[in-house]
């Protein structure tokens, strides 16, 4: 599988506090990788920086096999908000949005009539074609979001960025625009890193589950205070695409029970030789002090 | 009287719009009175002249040829003020996005220059005339620098704030949709600041006014600050009044074609900020 994203040896420190401890972590194509973790884990952060909104202090982030150091066209986002200009109606947003990622200074001379049908088509597929004309403060809040998916994918992003695109939405809008998100993964083909605070909606979500905590130990000893985050938990996930009655299942309650232990509980400490990382493009190089009592 | 009057009163429609006239017609007749009380005192009394005499002053500067020149003087002051005011402002008001804005999106430019718009604002520009003066002459130039002086920095600033205030989400958006800089500060930026940068000109105009009167009050040969300051030597209220009003009436003209002008082309604007 094609790598997409490659994250090598990350660590991210802001001034004496380390945010990201050695993270490693390859995404391929086509996957719908959902990041959780407790507040403070850092996940904001590693998103910004395969965003490229900021830089690692240690390690690469590469991005189709070249260094990304500023945001660009290789990646698309979605934020909880302010992802739509303000001042342009929902169909210019996406049309903006195509007309730019063709040439900066496309908008200059009026658009074309398959510029045109495209961002319309774009709008129906995210059910907004009734809404073309209002400006993004009228719509509802799950309205705004799926027109700034819209605007986001019209540009084909070889990844599909989103940082808790759902956190500000009441439960029912949530839930629907999850189903909606996975229905849009599966038709057309996605790669999207999802990042959210919220258990239930990643583990529903996702065909991978990256767990990511500042809660665990390693061979530094149990002193050390200085770690960061890390990626705790790293599995295939099979519920991709299901019902939503599945959040009812045991199965589903049982693994968020797992997780809830290992990545939110901060009395329950794993070792990192002991992390759960099977999903087949896991990997992780430890530092020698990190798991020096174990050669 | 509390259903007017107190905190949880319903003003509305006609009512608010009575009480709104009430001052003014207060004022009027105050002024009838006195000015009808001291012209039957002294017929020859200059301070409260009567609306009469102040029709007959405007019809004279307005609407008569002046012996002198021949030129209709009131409308020659109006142009040759309002001709300083536009180009000051006009220039302080486009300096102001084009530094405001890079100021806002490149933060070694604000490194740069924004100590120094900082330090300019602060001067009280009507300390500068003098020097304005002495260094551009009593011409145009000096009167136009002024206006520029005292209005450009503060809506530089503004204009820096405003694009401040554009949350860097949409910053990234835009680079991730392909936007090269030059292309994020036209397309994306400037359109999301113009609006608070009309609010802003119609804050600075009242300034304007104020630079604009004081420079033609020490040095021109029109210009309606000018002849304020002309007439008074022979005490005319009957020519300073319907002047003053002009001015006011001009201002407020000015504040509601703004405010008009903000509201059709970026009605977006004050209706997302709710």
């Amino acid at each position: 599988m094609e790598k997409l994203i490659e994250i090598k040896d990350v660590d991210k420190v802001y001034g004496d506090k380390v945010v990201l401890d050695n993270i490693d972590l390859n995404v391929s194509k086509g996957e719908l990788c959902t990041l959780v973790g407790p507040s403070g884990c850092g996940k904001s952060t590693l998103l910004r920086l395969i965003l490229g909104m900021e830089r690692a202090t240690r390690g690469e982030v590469i991005i189709e096999g070249k260094n990304a150091p500023r945001p660009n066209k290789q990646r698309g986002i979605v934020f909880q908000k302010y992802s739509l200009f303000p001042n342009l109606s929902v169909f210019d947003n996406v049309l903006l949005a195509k007309r730019m990622c063709q040439s900066p200074w496309a908008s200059l001379r009026s658009a074309s009539s398959d510029e045109k049908d495209e961002a319309m088509e774009y709008l129906k597929r995210v059910r907004l074609e009734h809404a073309r004309d209002k400006k993004p403060h009228e719509l509802s809040g799950g309205m705004q979001q799926r027109a700034a998916i819209a605007q986001a994918l019209i540009t084909k992003p070889p990844v599909l960025l989103m940082d808790e695109p759902f956190g500000a939405l009441d439960p029912n809008t949530r839930e629907e625009l999850q189903v909606f998100l996975t229905e849009l993964w599966e038709e057309n083909n996605l790669t999207i890193f999802f990042v959210t605070h919220d258990l239930e909606e990643a583990v529903f979500l996702g065909t991978r589950l990256l767990v990511l905590s500042q809660y665990y130990t390693d061979d530094r000893g149990d002193g050390f205070d200085g770690r960061g985050g890390k990626i705790v938990f790293d599995k295939e996930l099979k519920f991709k695409g299901a019902s939503t009655e599945i959040k009812d299942t045991d199965e589903f309650k049982k693994l968020i029970k797992s997780i809830k232990e290992i990545g939110f509980e901060p009395r329950i400490l794993q070792h990192v030789k002991d992390f759960n990382l099977t999903h087949p493009d896991s990997y992780q190089t430890l530092t020698e002090i990190e798991h020096r009592n174990s050669k | 009287m509390s259903r007017f009057w107190g905190m949880h009163a319903d003003v509305s429609g006609w009512k608010s719009k009575l009480v709104g006239i009430i001052p003014f017609v207060i004022l009027i007749v105050v002024y009838i009175y006195a000015s009808d009380a001291r012209l039957a005192d002294n017929p020859q009394d200059k301070l409260l002249p009567s609306f009469g005499q102040m029709y007959d002053a405007v019809e004279r500067m307005a609407f008569t040829e002046d012996r002198r020149t021949g030129d209709y003087l009131f409308w020659k002051d109006t142009g040759a003020s309002l001709f300083r005011l536009g180009v000051g402002v006009g220039l302080a008001f486009i300096f102001a996005l084009m530094v405001g804005l890079n100021q806002g999106l490149y933060p070694g430019f604000n490194a740069g220059i924004g100590p120094f718009v900082t330090f300019v604002s602060m001067i009280p520009p009507l300390a500068i005339l003098p020097i304005l003066f002495i260094s551009l002459g009593v011409g145009e130039t000096a009167k136009i620098a002024l206006i520029f002086i005292g209005t450009a920095p503060i809506l530089t600033r503004d204009v820096y704030l405003a694009v401040d205030k554009i949350p860097s989400e949409q910053k990234v958006k835009a680079l991730t949709i392909g936007a090269t800089p030059a292309a994020l500060l036209y397309r994306i930026i400037l359109p999301q600041t113009l609006p608070r940068a009309l609010d802003s000109l119609r804050l600075v105009l009242g300034g304007a006014w104020l630079f604009l009167i004081a420079s033609e009050a020490i040095a021109a040969t029109e210009g309606l600050g000018y002849r304020i300051f002309l007439v008074r030597r022979y005490m005319a209220m009957d020519v300073i009044i319907p002047y003053v009003l002009w001015i006011t009436l001009l201002g407020f003209l000015f504040d509601w074609i703004l405010k008009k002008l903000n509201s059709s082309l970026f009605g977006w604007y004050r209706e997302a900020a709710k």
